[in-house]
C-alpha cells in the first residue's frame, strides 16, 4: 500500500487539536512544558470548555502560555497565580480557572499563596510542573534541586547543610484538608503522557462539581538547565527524580 | 489483519529533540541529516512500511508537529 493511500483525512487517527495555537513554541527542543500544554489542550477540547476556561500564567519559562493555547488568560506576578486564580473563580464560578506554574514560581516565592489557597479549597485545578530548577533565568538551584544535583549556583551539588533539603511541596499539599485530588505525574513516554491526560481531565471535572482544589504536579525535565540532551534528560529523571518524588495519586476524594 | 500507518511531519516547525525516535516501537522513524531553516535535524519517516500508526510519536511530541494516519488492511 503506497503512503498516499494511507494520508487521507478519513484515516487521520492524531494531530494538533485546534485548542493549540498554530504558534511555534518557544521552549527547548523535548522541553515537557509543551507536552502539557498540548494535553491541557487536548483536555479542554474533549470537554468542550474552550469558552468557559480562563488560564493563569505564572512567571518562569511558560509565562508565554497565553500564546499557545487557544482560551482566555491572565498572566500573574511571581508566584501568585493561585490569589488571581481564587479571585477569577469566585468573580466567575461557572467557569474553568486553572493555574499553570513551575517549582520557582509554585514552590518557592508563591509557597504562601499556594497553601492558602488549597487550605482555603478554592474550585482551582493547579498544574504544577517540576523540573527542579530555574529554567528561564539560566539554571540556577530551585527549591525542588535534588542533592547533589549540579545547578548554576550550586557548581559542586547540593548539599544539605549550606542549600537545605529539597522541598516535596505536593506531599505537604495532600495534607491540606481544603484539597480533593493530589497526584503526581510525568511526560517522559506515551503511557506516563497519557496518564498525566487522564488526572489533568479528573482535575478539571473536579473544578466543576465544586469538590475543593485538584492539584496535579508533572515531574518534568529542563535539558538546558540539566545541561544535557533531552533523551539522556528523560533518563536521568527516571533515574534520579523518580525515587525522590514518586508518581502516583496521594489523594482522591 | 494488518495495520498499517504514516505520519506527516511539520519539518519547520520541529525541532528535533528525538523524544519520539527513541519511543517509536518499530524504529520507523528518524532525524534527517538535512535540516530546516531554524537549523534543526527534522523527523522523517525512515523505514515507512514498519509504521502502524500507534500514536506514540506523536503522543510525547512537545511541538505537536506530528499528525498521525492509520489504515486496516
Amino acid at each position: 500500500m503506497d503512503i498516499k493511500d494511507i494520508i487521507k483525512p478519513e484515516n487521520k487517527v492524531y494531530g494538533k487539536t485546534p485548542v493549540l495555537k498554530d504558534a511555534v513554541l518557544h521552549y527547548c527542543p523535548g522541553c515537557s512544558h509543551g507536552v502539557v500544554h498540548k494535553l491541557i489542550a487536548e483536555v479542554i477540547e474533549e470537554m468542550g470548555i474552550q469558552d468557559k476556561t480562563i488560564g493563569i500564567s505564572p512567571v518562569g519559562c511558560s509565562v508565554f502560555a497565553y500564546n499557545y493555547l487557544d482560551i482566555d488568560w491572565q498572566q500573574a506576578a511571581h508566584g501568585r497565580a493561585p490569589a488571581l486564580a481564587t479571585a477569577t473563580k469566585r468573580l466567575m464560578p461557572d467557569k474553568y480557572v486553572f493555574t499553570y506554574q513551575g517549582d520557582g514560581d509554585l514552590a518557592s516565592i508563591g509557597t504562601a499563596e499556594i497553601m492558602h489557597a488549597c487550605n482555603r479549597g478554592e474550585n482551582i485545578v493547579v498544574i504544577f510542573i517540576n523540573n527542579a530548577i530555574y529554567g528561564m533565568t539560566g539554571g540556577q538551584m530551585a527549591p525542588t534541586t535534588l542533592l547533589g544535583q549540579v545547578t548554576a549556583t550550586t557548581p559542586y551539588g547540593r548539599q544539605a547543610d549550606l542549600n537545605g533539603y529539597p522541598l516535596k511541596i505536593t506531599e505537604l499539599i495532600a495534607q491540606l484538608e481544603g484539597t480533593c485530588y493530589v497526584t503526581r505525574q510525568s511526560v517522559q513516554n506515551p503511557a506516563a503522557v497519557r496518564k498525566t491526560k487522564k488526572a489533568i481531565r479528573k482535575a478539571f471535572e473536579n473544578s466543576a462539581m465544586n469538590k475543593g482544589t485538584s492539584f496535579v504536579e508533572v515531574v518534568s525535565t529542563c535539558n538546558s538547565g540539566w545541561k544535557t540532551t533531552p533523551v539522556k534528560a528523560n533518563k536521568w529523571m527516571e533515574e534520579n527524580m523518580f525515587p525522590f518524588y514518586p508518581l502516583g495519586d496521594m489523594k482522591d476524594r | 489483519m494488518a495495520l498499517r500507518g504514516a505520519i506527516v511531519v511539520d519539518t519547520e516547525r520541529c525541532k528535533g529533540c528525538g523524544v519520539c525516535v527513541v519511543n517509536c516501537p518499530t524504529q520507523t522513524i528518524a532525524l534527517s541529516k538535512e535540516v530546516n531553516s531554524k537549523g534543526y535535524n527534522f523527523l522523517y519517516m525512515e523505514k515507512p512500511e514498519n509504521c502502524t500508526g500507534c500514536t506514540n510519536c506523536a503522543t510525547v511530541c512537545p511541538d505537536a508537529v506530528i499528525t498521525v494516519y492509520r489504515v486496516k488492511i
